[in-house]
């Protein structure tokens, strides 16, 4: 009986699929044409959109060229192809540059001071500040940041103050966290930088997900997600990239392959095209920028924000960098890569001696100013730690406060 | 002293006071909320009899050499996980891909639920897999891994099926300044899923044992290593092969008193509450170290507990669903009759873990041996 059932049912079912093709016949008139012979032109499945090939053939990854590396200036700040420099004027590209300089001040003496003992944990940014201020500065002021924690120069370009950095380091009464989180995990709603957390590529997927209401909002503001080439290796990142694809996201994903995660190189943790390539394979726009060169990043940042507004599509961007610091003050590099190795791209490469460089050319800048600039960024940190050290930590109740919005009985 | 003012502090009911920035800790309590470790002493075991040379190791070496004698002795072995290839953030894998080649010794990419899903695989297809997964607190990428899958792999395929051969080794619990995403000790999220085995050194030679152990189970565990004990912790650890039993719990100290029991760094805090009690209060409490937390030994405990009457259950975790809880209910159904006042947990409060406020969050030894004045005077 049951299975009398079964097959009446399954017949059933053979006539309504029947009944689909002929409408779908009926439509191929239209603006997509439908056929559904195996020996039509184009193949028809529903999940792709291909030729046919009659001849077989294993696609292998070297078949796909690389994604270029996009550049405006060579290693000396010249600018090679006068359409792709910025018109931008000259207080705008100083100021970039005085963020790098004060930033590379931060770190240098934030980093001293662990060492010291005086804060417990630092992370520094050397190596990546054309990638973090040149992207900065082509977002709008209220655009959504999710970071990972090595974009310190994305908040002190939207003007969160030293003391507020350093504040959050000791973990003080002034720190908008409350004390709670280590060292360089800021946030802070007012510069519409959401808090950072330690576990990798959370933030990714919710990038996407803010970009989604954002969009529904239609208020004209996207979101940028900040991560590191190895970050890029969790499963949140590829469940970002297909929602941001799917959902038609305004959302910016800003890579950093600064070449390690902790230890492991890059050859250890893709192989392909870097993470551009899987830009293609997800339906995302994508670009891949020379990161040291604060005016590409500017460039792409910029042209990628217009596109994810006026498009609602997300857009991958991969800046190539060099992660010139040890990995946290918790880890000592020399035990997987080379002395000499860093001292190469420090010299060879450094994104603040290019930016120097083309504001020099460009008569905009001069030794004087640059000694001046990086006495006063020095007396500014040291003065504010010498003061953030004895301002008192939160009152320690505030451990028991914001776990939920009201406080439950077994807290209390 | 440390103790006065943190009593204090507890003993201050935290309702009705406002939230938000700028409110200041009493400077009387600047110095301690500075402190940036966690307080303990290690107290080493007595060294093993009868497992012949030994060698000074601190938990990291011992695991080193669990690792070592793994490799050598099953040669399917694999050893890996992120940045295990040049020694491990901790350096609980130095010099073994060196030594036994990027085949069996190799870094991951950065994906746990990678890490885990693969080692089940490999365990599958019958290879040893010593996972590492780098701090605990990354461990929930691979829950479903390890709850849906490694759980629930032999039951499932009616025994046709396991991955027993699978181990995953975990840096776990407090170190005085890893905050939220540092610090925490996630085990009874795991005791939750049957088929699991979780087990917890307290020292090097137990380490060394139970990672072989567990390695050679026929079930997957997962391994947690207390990370402030990694340099912390030295002993004479011997050389060769040995394994120490999972699911036997050691009674550490003799008593009659009260039975303090933990796991871990914890164990340490509470042999110095014994002595503390034996001191100053003049009484003798015995000291249990669970080991493994599933399955664990009942019957030590209870027997423990017939005897005093009084129970304290210590662990870093949060209070609520924490380890201590299920054992608070097994205690009650067996040896409700026996006992003289209500098992009280000193645990972790029910808040994600605090930075500048770890010393007020972790159950030291003063929050313990409040625990046990309290219990006696019930
Ligand atoms: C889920 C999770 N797993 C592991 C870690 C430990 N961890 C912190 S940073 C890091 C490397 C990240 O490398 P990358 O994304 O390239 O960023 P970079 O440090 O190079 O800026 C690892 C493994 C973590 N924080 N979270
Ligand atoms: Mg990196």
């Amino acid at each position: 009986m049951a299975l009398q059932r079964c097959t009446k049912h399954l017949f059933n079912n053979v006539r309504v699929c029947t009944s689909l093709i002929q409408s779908m016949k009926m439509c191929s008139g239209g603006s997509t044409s439908v056929n559904p012979k195996p020996d039509a032109d184009t193949p028809i499945f529903p999940g792709v959109q291909s030729q046919w090939a009659e001849s077989l053939e294993l696609i292998h990854p070297h078949s796909y060229n690389k994604f270029p590396v996009y550049r405006v200036m060579d290693r000396n700040g010249c600018i090679l192809n006068p359409s792709e420099e910025p018109q931008l004027e000259s207080e705008f590209v100083e100021r970039m540059y005085r963020t790098m300089i004060l930033l590379n001040t931060m770190d240098t003496v934030l980093y001293e001071s662990q060492r010291q003992g005086r804060i417990s944990f630092y992370m520094t940014t050397f190596g990546e500040e054309a990638t973090l201020i040149g992207s900065a500065a082509a977002l709008a002021y209220n655009d959504l940041v999710y970071a990972q924690y090595r974009e310190t120069g994305v908040l002190l370009w939207r003007g969160f103050s030293v003391d507020q950095f350093v504040s959050q380091c000791f973990g003080n009464c002034e720190d908008e966290g409350k004390g709670r989180q280590m060292p360089v995990h800021y946030g802070s709603k007012n510069h519409h930088f959401v808090t950072i957390s330690s576990p990798l590529t959370t933030q990714l997927p919710q990038a996407v997900g803010s970009a989604y209401a954002y969009k529904l909002a239609n208020n004209g503001r996207c979101v940028i997600a900040y991560f590191g080439e190895g970050a890029a290796s969790e499963g949140d990142a590829h469940a970002a990239f297909n929602f941001a694809a799917t959902l038609n996201c305004p959302v910016i994903f800003f890579c950093r392959n600064n070449g390690y995660a902790i230890s492991t190189p890059t050859h250890e943790q893709y192989r392909g095209d870097g993470i551009a390539g899987h830009g293609p394979g997800y339906g995302i726009t994508t670009v891949r920028v020379d990161g040291n060169d604060t005016l590409a990043v500017y460039q792409v940042t910029k042209a990628s924000r217009e596109y994810a507004v006026k498009e609602n599509r997300p857009v991958l961007i991969e800046a190539m960098t060099y992660r010139l610091g040890h990995h946290s003050t918790s880890d000592d590099s020399s035990a997987y890569r080379s002395l000499a190795e860093v001292k190469e791209w420090g010299s060879l490469d450094s994104p603040i001696s290019r930016l120097r460089q083309y504001l020099a050319l460009k008569g905009w800048w001069d030794d004087a100013k640059e000694r001046s600039w990086k006495e006063e960024t020095r007396k500014m940190v040291v003065n504010s730690l010498t003061r953030a050290e004895k301002v008192l930590k939160p009152d320690w109740k505030e451990m028991f406060h914001d776990v939920y919005y009201d406080m439950p009985a077994q807290l209390s | 002293m440390v103790s006065p003012v943190l009593r204090l502090c507890m003993r201050y009911r935290v309702t009705g006071l406002s939230s938000g920035t700028g409110q200041k800790s009493p400077a009387l309590f600047h110095k301690f909320i500075t402190k940036r470790y966690v307080e303990f002493n290690f107290s080493p075991e007595k060294p093993c009899e009868g497992k012949g040379e030994t060698s000074r190791m601190n938990l990291c070496q011992a695991i080193n050499s669990a690792l070592h004698t793994t490799l050598v002795n099953d040669p399917t072995a694999v050893v890996f996980g992120e940045d295990v290839a040049f020694g491990g953030v901790f350096r609980c894998t130095l010099d073994l891909q060196k030594r036994f080649g990027k085949d069996r010794v190799f870094n991951s990419p950065l994906c746990e639920q990678g890490i885990v899903g693969f080692g089940i695989g490999c365990a599958v297809a019958g290879t040893t897999a010593v996972a590492e997964v780098q701090f605990a607190d990354y461990i929930f990428p691979a829950f479903d891994q390890l709850v849906n899958e490694a759980a629930k792999y032999r039951y499932r395929s009616g025994n046709q099926f396991d991955c027993g051969k699978l181990t995953v080794r975990a840096a776990w619990g407090a170190v005085g300044h890893g905050s939220l995403y540092h610090s925490q000790s996630p085990e009874s999220f795991f005791a939750h899923a049957a088929g699991l085995k979780i087990v917890i050194p307290r020292g090097p030679i137990k380490a060394k044992g139970l990672l072989l152990a567990c390695i050679q189970d026929k079930d997957p565990c997962i391994f947690f290593e207390p990370k402030v004990l990694y340099r912390a912790a030295v002993e004479d650890v011997p050389v060769k092969e040995y394994t120490l039993p999972l699911g036997k719990a050691d009674v550490l100290v003799e008593g009659d008193a009260v039975t303090l029991i933990g796991w871990g760094t914890e164990v340490h805090i509470l042999k110095e509450v014994a002595d503390m009690a034996k001191e100053q209060l003049k009484v003798q409490c015995e000291v249990i170290d669970l080991v493994t937390i599933n399955p664990w030994d009942v019957e030590t405990v209870c027997n423990s507990v017939k005897k005093t009457g009084r129970v304290i259950v210590a662990h870093e975790a949060p209070l609520t669903g924490g380890f201590a809880s299920e054992i608070t209910a097994v205690i009650q159904e067996e040896c409700f009759l026996h006992l003289e006042a209500p098992v009280q947990r000193v645990t972790g409060f029910d808040t994600p873990f605090p930075h500048v406020f770890e010393p007020f969050y972790l159950p030291d030894k003063w929050r313990c041996f409040d625990a046990v004045k309290k219990t006696l005077t019930y």
